[in-house]
């Protein structure tokens, strides 16, 4: 016993959540196992992921050094250098697949959007925590305004997915402020009266497209409708056990696109069936339940607001890319955190479980 | 802003975010909900569902086509096989630049650029994985030159496939026939699983005829494919049966012979032994290369073909109706007697002419003096048409008919090759039926003599003349005699088929009309007389004929000269030898060849000599020993139908019974 608080003691000073890591590490791991065979059984894509897992780490334990404190007097800094680098995107940046989403730094490429996810939590944190709980009218229009101008930005590159995990985190934030229910509610009318100018105005054709054919994939069978139908043959002939590790015939037999990254879940699902579904999905609640648990702990606003913006950040990723290769929302291009394929998304997810080690570790020297 | 500070509210603040936090885990609980009621209902509820279209996604049926059957001669000498046909293909998936690929092989083989304007529409539409055809047929050097540079033509294929040969293509096109590619008409016909890996089927001859001998029975295996469809490994896999190999009663070196005797001249010759009606030489010129069909004839060469006046597609054996002429005389002259019209010792007098009773018009003879006093076998041997205009009217058109049907005129002969024609012989019902006109006197003394109505086929003609021959034995004629199946050890024999037997009232008449018919040849004034050589160890048989193609306006002299070639008269043959013994029955036409005796008589001559050398003195005066030869009732039970679904329906009873 005695060694063991020993232990949780010495990672408390290198402002590690033992818990929370543990939580993370297992899920990576199941990501490893499922990406394997999910490659093609390819050491290649699996060294270079390896590479950035190691990145990502390194990522988490830095900022899990910086207090709270420090990351709150930065926010601002940071939200007004990646709103310009949105910006910089937009005017000179990389063109890949018809969507401008990378500034090229001569060294390496640098998706803005991506460090948006952190940085328009930490800035609304930041403005709602300078403030009255709950907000005022007034500052909640603020708020809004803060949130929608990289979220337009980000939607113009045009990069859907991106834009409805910023959204969601700047909105998780306000909701944590203490926004009124009837203000919540009127929101989520106003936000469905929203969608039919975005619709007809904001949407690009493709993702116009994305939403027919998630309401009734077989109704292009060998266009776009083609993902959805692979996605659900796989999942659905998973069943309880499934096909068994590497012996996946959607995936191997590559009727499935994109498995090693968006639909990597399908994969999994093919593979190990519903009991390896129910295993994946516990890990993914024990971590969201522990970072719940690390923001109730927390002290000081900022470091709520910006743990829970996290946190149900998280727990989008996940609905939002299940939801979409099961076939109950739109193909949004989100992928399936921590498993899967790609490197700009585990390092900006790492960070953001490093904000919550920071929150949980640097609580006591704060109380001292 | 410090201001906002002071005015926080500790309590209410931690009170606000405690409620929001339960709201969250509520918020949580309920997404992970609905996630895995989804999944509950795609993995455990829809599984079967799913397994289905998984499976439907990964495994795929491809067949695999059998072997063709080999035909042979009746000395085992090859006459349709399949041999290696080398194609040049690229797969453009390993190919990294097409272009500078077609560029490099076109400095090794031929490429024309309508063969690269085909590869490159193909390369559009097809998986970049298969291989696409770039050249058929290349040459042996060909292959040479593109098999030592492969390592340099990344991409570059050689692929071996089995095509089908003729090694006679141009003697044995009318007989042994041609595959082609499937059309549209025959895939609607033929049965769709059997030929799902096959691109060809017999389109002409015994190619066609016994299609469903020769295809055999498609093999399967069952294949995992990936997405784009590439075969991964086989999971299964069932053997196709080849096809059955045929042997012909046909004699390809005899085939030869009559080719070469023809020279340039157009028209048909058929050969039957009369001992068991196997057909040995089937002829009909002018030919054509009957390879140039099997991977599709280009439209060009087949345009020529089709319009020739020549008509060389044209298979005159089985197709071509010609008046019979004067060769139908000894079957009146028989019929005559038979029917006791006339007596063996019957006598005319011929004065150059014949008219009928109270009627002005004169029917001439060939000789325009006329042959005077004129027995049967002057008027076969000097061929007088007085004699058979007379004997005509006396026995009318019906009795002759009937009697003409005995020997199979007007009737498909019932070779085992589709396509055949009927011929004519008339009758007043006939004429009644068809023409809708009552039958006038004079249309039977011209049918006398084989012409008005009158038409045959050469088969028909040496059919009959191969029953005349063997004293009244009727057969079917054969080209196929014996089925050699892939399991068999031996061929299984195909037994002769007698239709019926001509009833016979003295053997005296036939031996008179046969008489007459050796005199042809072998007497001082025969019409044939030219093929009677001092060294011949047996007699021949015959009759000479010419038929009118141009009638000759009345008291119009006949100048052969003057006459446009096509306008020229048929010269017809038919015969047997040895006349004892006969060993092969004969017809032979010339179009437009001008006289019977000094065309196609000499034809006829080179192939029976040719044929008759293989036997022995001993064996041209014994008859052969006789065969097995099914008796005509049992004509139901015909071995070999010329129907293909038929044969396979006989194949599969046979197989039952064995």
């Amino acid at each position: 016993m005695a060694s063991q608080s020993s232990s949780q003691s010495l990672f408390f000073r290198l402002h590690i959540d033992l818990t929370l890591l543990m939580g993370l590490i297992a899920l990576i791991a199941i990501g490893q196992i499922i990406l394997y065979s999910a490659s093609g059984e390819s050491m290649a894509l699996m060294q270079r992921q390896g590479v950035r897992l190691g990145i990502a780490f390194i990522v988490m334990l830095f900022i899990a050094q910086i207090s709270p404190d420090t990351m709150r007097r930065w926010s601002p800094v940071i939200f007004i250098i990646g709103a310009i680098m949105l910006i910089a995107v937009l005017l000179v940046g990389t063109r890949v697949l018809g969507a401008q989403r990378w500034l090229d730094l001569g060294l390496f490429r640098f998706q803005p959007s991506e460090m948006m996810k952190l940085a328009v939590p930490m800035m609304l944190a930041w403005f709602l925590s300078s403030g009255n709980i709950p907000p005022r009218n007034r500052h909640l229009i603020i708020a809004l305004a803060i949130l929608l101008v990289p979220v337009l930005l980000i939607a113009k590159q045009p990069d859907l997915g991106t834009s409805l995990l910023v959204t969601s985190a700047g909105l998780f934030v306000i909701f944590m402020a203490g926004v009124s229910w009837r203000l919540i509610f009127g929101f989520i009318f106003a936000g469905i009266a929203f969608t039919i100018p975005m619709w007809l105005f904001l949407m690009r054709d493709y993702q116009r497209q994305r939403v027919l054919t998630m309401l009734n994939p077989e109704s292009d069978p060998l266009g776009s409708g083609y993902h959805i139908i692979q996605s659900k043959i796989a999942i659905g002939s998973g069943g309880s056990f499934g096909k068994g590790w590497l012996n996946g015939t959607q995936s191997h037999l590559e009727f499935l696109p994109e498995r090693h990254t968006d639909f990597i879940f399908s994969v999994f699902a093919e593979e190990f069936g519903f009991s390896g579904i129910l295993i994946l999905l516990s890990l993914y609640l024990f971590v969201i339940f522990r970072g719940i648990y690390i923001t109730t702990q927390a002290h000081g606003t900022f470091a709520r607001l910006l743990g829970a913006g996290i946190v149900l950040t998280f727990l989008i990723y996940i609905f939002v890319n299940i939801g979409m290769v099961s076939g109950i929302l739109p193909v949004v291009g989100v992928p399936l955190p921590l498993v899967s394929y790609g490197g700009t998304s585990i390092v900006t997810l790492m960070a953001g479980f490093g904000i919550l080690m920071s929150i949980h570790t640097h609580r006591k020297l704060l109380a001292h | 802003m410090a201001q906002r500070q002071h005015l926080k509210d500790h309590f209410i603040e931690q009170r606000i975010f405690h409620n929001r936090s339960i709201a969250a885990i509520f918020f949580t609980l309920i997404l992970f909900s609905v996630l895995l009621s989804r999944l509950f209902f795609l993995q455990i509820n829809s599984h079967e569902h799913f397994t289905t279209l998984s499976q439907n996604n990964r495994v795929s049926v491809q067949a695999i086509p059998p072997t063709r059957g080999l035909i042979y001669d009746r000395n085992g000498i090859i006459l349709a096989e399949n041999l290696p046909s080398y194609t040049l293909q690229i797969i453009p998936e390993q190919a990294a630049d097409i272009d500078t690929l077609l560029e490099k092989l076109s400095l090794l083989v031929n490429l024309r650029d309508i063969d690269i304007k085909k590869f490159k529409k193909e390369v559009r539409r097809k998986r970049r994985f298969e291989g696409i055809p770039l050249r058929f047929r290349l040459t042996d050097e060909e292959v040479a030159i593109v098999s030592v540079n492969l390592h340099r033509l990344p991409g570059v294929e050689i692929k071996a496939q089995l095509s089908r040969f003729y090694p006679y293509g141009k003697a044995t096109a009318h007989v042994v026939g041609y595959v082609g590619r499937i059309n549209e008409k025959e895939l609607k016909r033929l049965p769709v699983t059997n030929y799902s890996g096959t691109n060809h089927t017999g389109k002409l001859g015994v190619e066609k005829s016994y299609e469903a001998l020769l295809h055999g029975q498609v093999g399967y295996q069952k294949v995992e494919t990936n997405v784009r469809g590439r075969v991964l490994r086989v999971l299964e896999r069932s053997n196709p049966v080849p096809g059955n190999d045929l042997y012909l009663n046909l004699d390809i070196n005899l085939q030869k012979v009559a080719i070469e005797a023809f020279e340039n001249k157009r028209g048909a010759l058929v050969a039957i032994n009369p001992e068991n009606g196997q057909l040995l030489a089937m002829v009909s010129m002018p030919d054509y290369n009957a390879n140039l069909f099997v991977n599709g004839i280009d439209s060009k060469t087949y345009k020529a073909l089709n319009t020739s006046w020549e008509r060389p597609l044209f298979n005159r054996t089985i197709l071509g109706g010609y008046p019979p002429g004067s060769t139908v005389k000894p079957f009146f002259a028989l019929a005559g007697l038979e029917l006791n019209v006339i007596q063996l010792d019957h006598e005319i007098f011929c004065p150059g002419f014949y008219r009928l009773k109270g009627k002005a018009h004169k029917y001439r003879d060939w000789k325009k003096w006329g042959h005077g006093k004129t027995d049967i076998t002057k008027s076969i041997v000097q061929s007088c048409d007085v004699f058979y205009y007379d004997l005509a009217f006396q026995m009318g058109i019906d009795k002759m008919h009937k009697f003409m049907t005995y020997f199979g005129f007007g009737k498909k002969s019932g070779i085992d090759i589709l396509g055949e024609r009927s011929g004519l012989m008339p009758s007043k019902e006939w004429k009644k039926r068809v023409r809708k006109q009552v039958w006038f006197p004079g249309e039977t003394v011209i049918a006398g003599i084989g012409q008005g109505y009158v038409l045959v086929t050469p088969i028909q003609l040496a059919l009959a003349t191969a029953t005349l021959a063997n004293g009244g034995q009727h057969f079917q004629p054969q080209l196929v005699s014996s089925i050699q199946r892939k399991d068999d050890l031996f061929p299984r024999r195909v037994s002769p088929q007698v239709v019926h037997n001509v009833p016979i009232l003295r053997k005296e008449n036939w031996q008179e009309v046969h008489h007459a018919m050796t005199e042809v040849i072998h007497g001082a004034r025969g019409t044939a007389r030219r093929l009677n050589k001092p060294d011949l160890r047996y007699k021949i048989a015959g009759k000479t004929g010419t038929a009118q193609v141009f009638t000759v306006a009345q008291d119009a002299t006949y100048k052969e000269d003057e006459l446009e070639e096509r306008l020229k008269d048929h010269a017809l043959f038919m015969s047997f030898a040895p006349a004892q013994n006969p060993k092969i029955a004969i017809a032979v036409v010339v179009e437009n060849g001008g006289h019977g005796g000094s065309v196609a008589a000499p034809i006829a001559g080179k192939v029976i000599e040719a044929y008759l050398s293989q036997f022995s003195d001993e064996q041209l005066k014994s008859p052969a020993k006789k065969e097995a030869i099914e008796k005509p009732a049992k004509k139901q039970h015909t071995p070999v139908s010329i129907d293909p679904d038929k044969t396979a329906a006989i194949l599969h009873e046979e197989h039952q019974h064995g």
